[in-house]
């Protein structure tokens, strides 16, 4: 770095967004590469981060190399607005980017850092989500070498990962991989698309927002760009099938809160001992909530 | 006849190499490490020609470079110099001018190779149909059903008890893994299967059967196969022509009846003697 270049810095001697110019700029450069290669895990020098790696510092960075000043930002973690990692990170995008609006409503932010889950509410244009990753690599489990991983992306060699699930039906009848389901993006890159529910997978597909990935004590950027296909892994007799929320008499289970038939649910135990659905969107559970229509029809 | 391969002038070098390699090396020299600079001439101006159905014997001592031979032309290592062409359906394959995706390509699909050491042969982390299966897939096949009766199918025919497909390999005798890896390497009925020192280790009952199974499946599927071995009664009841190597280099070719019964090489006509 040339000594005599004086970094920009706002008033608290930090530059907007924590992050120096040239790091954000080199994160916009990765996401640019990742954007021209759907699913390609692209490498970047992530930074040190005021917080343990392994709590978003990938999402993280990307979000800090995109917020402006016109951002509204919403932090979700495991789809709920309030839990500690979401509200200190948002904390820390308040602190650092003096001017940014934050949200709890999916349908008004611009950037959506996520942790665990998509949002309920279809995405659009106008939005991009960034997602959280703590293994980026979905060939990790069955090959340990880096650099033979990277050989197998490129020939598109993803033969022992159908392995993997073809051992998965024959013991347990069905593909057992609950979250960071094998999804291949635009017929090439398989990747892991963090730990999100298979519930989820079906979002990436064709998304209209922009779907970034960051992994940021593996280094690696990738992303679903909008409108990309984005298939799970399957085979043709075998497809890919999302979570079952059917009861014992197989009808649909709907949340205890509001009501939604229609949403990701989590397993709650209730006081009494009891299991209790429930809304894992806690916006989305509000929002039909807040609904006129939802008064009357209670 | 229909030619599936030819090899012409494959020469293999571990090390720097030296231009007085080739001249200070093979058995003339008695060695096949060069004096000059130590590099190990493996392979040099191996040079035959394979037909469709027929099985080649590559016959030497330990460190002859026979071995060397059928992992240059299986990619899993890769040769100094030479040329080898396979002879496809449609296309002729010219080996070392592929590209890394061709070649695995090609490895996958129209290709097959059996170890001595079954390790290298088989993923011990999966079971013995998930072994096929991972043959399959590669050849492009993503039908779960048809991929398990294609296994099944395939281990009965190695005779490996069905019931036992979904087990690890681990589990199973050298005998029955050595099938196994047979049956892997068949999943996608490749013209052309190599089989490096098969039934080295086993016991001679053992033995004798799989050498059946590699001479039906050749009568049945009419595989070109080079087979690789130390083993002068595998040549004679498999081979019908013969390659004797030594240090790298080939000494004597031609049929097998020939080779045994008329030795003219005085090593071959040593190997010969001591063997009976």
């Amino acid at each position: 770095m040339n000594p005599n270049y004086e970094l920009p810095l706002d008033e608290a001697d930090y530059s907007f967004g924590f992050l120096d110019e040239f790091a954000k700029r080199e994160v916009r450069r990765t996401i640019l590469k990742a954007i021209a290669i759907p699913g390609y895990q692209t490498p970047y020098a992530s930074r040190e981060m005021p917080m343990g790696r392994g709590f978003g510092t990938g999402g993280l960075q990307l979000t800090l190399s995109l917020i402006g000043q016109d951002d509204t930002l919403k932090v979700i973690d495991q789809g709920s607005d309030d839990s500690v990692n979401a509200v200190n990170l948002r904390h820390f995008v308040e602190l650092t980017c003096p001017g940014v609006d934050t949200t709890e409503r999916t349908s008004e932010a611009t950037l959506i850092q996520s942790r665990h889950r998509i949002p309920e509410v279809e995405l659009s244009e106008s939005q991009v989500l960034i997602l959280q990753v703590p293994y980026p690599d979905p060939l990790v489990v069955i090959e340990p070498s880096e650099a033979k991983r990277k050989v197998m992306h490129g020939e598109g060699d993803y033969s022992r990962l159908l392995t993997k699930l073809y051992e998965d039906i024959v013991q347990f009848d069905e593909i057992t991989i609950s979250h960071r389901y094998p999804t291949r993006i635009n017929g090439h890159y398989v990747i892991d698309p963090s730990p999100i529910p298979r519930y989820d997978i079906p979002r990436l597909h064709r998304s209209k927002a922009l779907v970034l990935l960051g992994a940021g004590r593996e280094k690696k950027i990738y992303a679903v760009p909008p409108y990309t296909v984005a298939a799970p892994l399957a085979f043709d007799d075998v497809p890919f099938r999302t979570e079952d929320f059917s009861d014992e008499h197989g009808a649909r289970r709907t949340c205890g809160r509001c009501g939604a038939d229609d949403s990701f649910l989590d397993e709650l135990i209730a006081d009494d001992g009891s299991k209790v659905w429930q809304c894992s969107d806690s916006d989305y559970c509000n929002q039909r909530l807040a609904e006129p229509s939802h008064e009357v029809s209670a | 006849m229909k030619k599936i391969l030819e090899v012409r002038n494959l020469t293999k070098i571990h090390g720097r190499g030296c231009p007085q390699c080739i001249d200070s090396t093979g058995p003339e020299a008695d060695t096949n490490i060069c004096p000059h600079c130590g590099s190990v001439v493996a392979a040099h101006g191996v040079s035959f020609d394979l037909h469709a159905g027929e099985i080649l014997g590559i016959m030497g001592e330990s460190g002859s470079g026979k071995s060397t031979v059928v992992k240059t032309l299986y990619f899993d290592d890769a040769p100094s110099a030479g040329e080898a062409i396979v002879f496809d359906e449609a296309r002729q394959w010219n080996l070392f001018s592929l590209n890394a995706a061709e070649q695995r390509w090609l490895r996958n699909h129209r290709l097959g190779m059996v170890y001595q050491n079954p390790h290298l042969g088989l993923n011990f982390n999966v079971s013995a149909g998930g072994n096929i299966a991972e043959r399959l897939l590669m050849s492009d096949l993503s039908h779960y059903g048809e991929i398990r009766e294609r296994a099944r199918r395939l281990l009965e025919r190695t005779e490996v008890l069905p019931e036992r497909m979904d087990e690890s390999p681990k589990k199973f005798s050298g005998g029955m893994q050595q099938r196994v890896q047979i049956a892997k390497a068949l999943a996608t009925q490749p013209p052309l299967l190599y089989l490096d020192e098969v039934t080295t280790g086993l016991d001679l009952s053992v033995q004798a059967r799989i050498l059946d199974l590699i001479l039906e499946i050749q009568q049945e599927l009419n595989t070109a196969m080079i087979v690789v071995t130390h083993d002068l009664g595998v040549i004679r009841l498999l081979a019908g022509r013969t390659i004797v190597m030594k240090y790298g280099r080939i000494i004597e070719s031609g049929l097998t009846d020939q080779i045994l019964e008329d030795p003219q090489h005085a090593y071959t006509q040593r190997l010969v003697a001591s063997a009976l």
